[in-house]
């Protein structure tokens, strides 16, 4: 109860300060020495929330399906998107540190790599992934494999933190058991780890979602929420509040992937107290 | 048995579907299969590719024994680059952006120049006073970047403005706000697509939308400075093997009935297009199709071919021209075959014998009303 009340504060807030803004700041926006400070207030900038609620209400084009259900189709397609490369690079992002934890060398050699992964722009990266599309798998797959190496990252990371989390008198219990590397994985180091997976889990959620919306503006892959972004922008001219609302879809579903990843913490975490740490 | 009835009519759906998305490649070379070709696009569906739509649809390509899959563009998609990849089989692109990237080593040759004139226009306020390039001096002038500003670089230079010093220059979005927003002074635009952007806006002074009458135009081809725009390109070391030889002239043939049959039926292809699912909406498509149609027709000298004069005057503006950051489009002149005719005067001959007018010199612009939002 509190939390929606608190969501909704948040709501009304954000909607006080856009339509605020609106109200006071100038239309031409502020230029101090040359450089743009604050930005134009003007409707062709930053359209009325009522534009653009209204603009979710009318037909994308003359006889068609009105906005919100083809934003909400294209979150829908976009959403699926980042699920396959948030799974993908899950999976990848836990192998890779697995391997790191068990074999020192591993990690003195790939994480470098795995750091400078990140460093690789999207924008050379998204052309060569885009050429698989139809070939060796179809167009949507490229974009998820976009999101998977964005999401791998801080789970790999992450995940290498929290294996190696226990003390040292921890493993050296595990030892004395006789219990082998599977079982000390398993019994020690993976429980210690889950509270470092879980930051780490909802930064690879919102990585895939961006992943994922700026591969498909890169590949120009059809169906989704960031190829409607760019259909609607070059709309702005004529139809600003249009490209409101697919950014409006966009955000929705950055929230929507959030709240399902840390609906995930909730059974594992239930008897656990939260620790304070660094993924990073 | 209602059951089965279901799942019959289901199975049947999904066969359409299947159909409809993927469809089947048969061997080349098989006993009158399709050849599978692949067409890469420069950006989304709309009326600019209506033509090669138009023949995809309407069974041109299929009549020539293709099988021709559109592909679209995105942001960081360059059709050229695909093509000498080999990640498709033609490519239509800028001829100017074309030829850079043969000169850094892309082998590919221009064989279809569909569009003869460019649709490049510098807008102004018409309360502006800019008539003319020369105008543009002291003024604020947007233009796009990215090998996309060459024409209005020329333009300015031959009208003795000094792009560097004499005009503060703006980078411009793919949109036209920053004009209506007055930011600019001159905005850079396609006739055939953020022009109608403009037309298709509400003046928030009148409640109306703007018109024509309120803009001035600069157009390059006036000016003298343009250079030419959409063509079909293919991959220069296959045309050494007679068989895409063969294959690129039954191609170029099929896009011909396809641009020919959009300029005889505009709305037709507009609604073709539309039914790719484009976003953009049916009036602003419509503008779209006459505009394009515009830059292809008429042909004196047949659909398709080269012009040797619009070829130079592209070339040397593309070796001369120097943009903001002192750059050119070209280091030196294209070598190696960097255009050729061959194949379109064969395409054209083929398209004749078949009843196809291949040179329009009939051809009329409609005039296209457009709606708020282009709806």
């Amino acid at each position: 109860m509190r939390r929606a009340l608190a969501i909704l504060a948040g709501l009304i807030v954000a909607v006080a300060l856009w339509e605020g803004y609106k109200a006071v700041g100038s239309p031409d926006g502020t230029v101090l020495f040359g450089v743009r400070i604050l930005p134009r207030a003007d409707d062709l900038s930053m359209p009325h929330l009522w534009t653009v609620a209204q603009r979710l209400g009318r037909p994308e084009l003359a006889g068609g399906d009105p906005v919100w259900l083809v934003v909400l189709r294209a979150c829908l397609f976009t959403l699926g998107i980042t699920a396959a490369g948030f799974v993908a690079g899950a999976v990848v992002g836990l192998l890779l540190a697995m391997a790191m934890q068990r074999f020192r060398i591993v990690e003195r050699g790939l994480l470098p790599y795995v750091i400078l992964s990140q460093t690789v722009p999207l924008v050379a990266l998204a052309p060569l992934v885009a050429g698989w599309g139809g070939s060796i798998m179809p167009a949507w797959a490229t974009v998820a494999v976009i999101a998977a190496y964005l999401a791998f990252f801080p789970i790999a990371v992450g995940m290498l933190r929290g294996l190696q989390s226990p003390s040292a008198s921890g493993a050296e219990l595990m030892r004395s058991y006789a219990a082998g590397w599977w079982r000390t994985l398993v019994k020690l180091r993976f429980p210690a780890a889950l509270p470092y997976l879980f930051p780490a889990l909802r930064l690879a959620g919102a990585a895939a979602v961006v992943g994922a919306v700026v591969g498909e503006i890169s590949t120009g892959t059809r169906g989704g929420i960031g190829r409607l972004i760019i259909e609607y922008s070059r709309e702005a001219t004529s139809d600003p509040a249009k490209v409101y609302t697919a950014m409006l879809g966009a955000a929705l579903l950055g929230l929507l992937v959030a709240g399902a990843v840390s609906l995930l913490e909730v059974p594992l975490m239930r008897h656990r107290r939260h620790v304070e740490v660094v993924t990073l | 048995m209602k059951i089965s009835r279901i799942a019959v009519a289901s199975l049947l759906a999904l066969a359409a579907c299947g159909t409809a998305d993927t469809p089947s490649t048969p061997a080349p070379g098989a006993n009158g299969a399709l050849t599978p070709i692949k067409l890469q696009l420069q950006w989304f569906y709309q009326a600019q590719f209506a033509g090669y739509i138009a023949a995809a649809d309407q069974g041109f390509y299929k009549e020539q024994g293709l099988d021709v899959q559109l592909l679209e563009g995105g942001v960081d998609i360059v059709p050229q680059t695909v093509l000498a990849q080999g990640k498709a089989d033609y490519a239509v692109a800028w001829v100017p952006k074309a030829l850079a990237s043969r000169e850094q080593g892309a082998g590919i040759t221009d064989v279809g120049q569909i569009f003869a004139r460019s649709g490049t226009y510098q807008v102004a306020w018409k309360d502006s006073g800019i008539r003319t390039a020369a105008d543009l001096k002291g003024k604020k002038v947007g233009n796009w970047g990215f090998g996309n500003e060459f024409e209005l670089f020329a333009g300015m230079t031959k009208a003795g403005i000094d792009p560097g010093k004499d005009v503060t220059l703006v980078q411009q979005q793919f949109d036209m706000q920053a004009l209506l927003k007055k930011e600019i002074d001159a905005a850079q635009a396609m006739s055939y697509n953020e022009y109608a952007q403009l037309l298709e806006a509400k003046n928030p002074a009148t409640g109306k939308l703007y018109t024509a009458d309120d803009f001035s135009i600069l157009d390059w081809k006036t000016e003298g400075s343009s250079m030419l725009q959409d063509a079909v390109w293919a991959n220069t070391e296959k045309l050494s093997d007679p068989a895409y030889q063969q294959q690129t002239v039954k191609f170029l043939t099929a896009t011909i009935k396809g641009w020919a049959f959009c300029r005889d039926n505009a709305e037709k292809c507009r609604d073709l297009v539309v039914a790719k699912g484009s976003k953009l909406g049916k009036s602003h498509q419509l503008w779209q199709m006459n505009e394009v149609n515009k830059l292809v027709w008429p042909a004196p000298g047949g659909v398709g071919v080269v012009d040797e004069t619009a070829w130079k005057q592209t070339v040397d503006i593309s070796l001369t021209t120097k943009n903001q950051t002192g750059d050119t489009v070209l280091k030196k002149a294209p070598e190696g075959l960097a255009y050729t005719n061959d194949y379109i005067k064969q395409a054209i001959d083929k398209a004749k014998a078949d009843g196809v007018d291949v040179n329009g010199t009939s051809f009329q612009p409609a005039t296209v009303t457009l709606t708020e939002g282009g709806a």
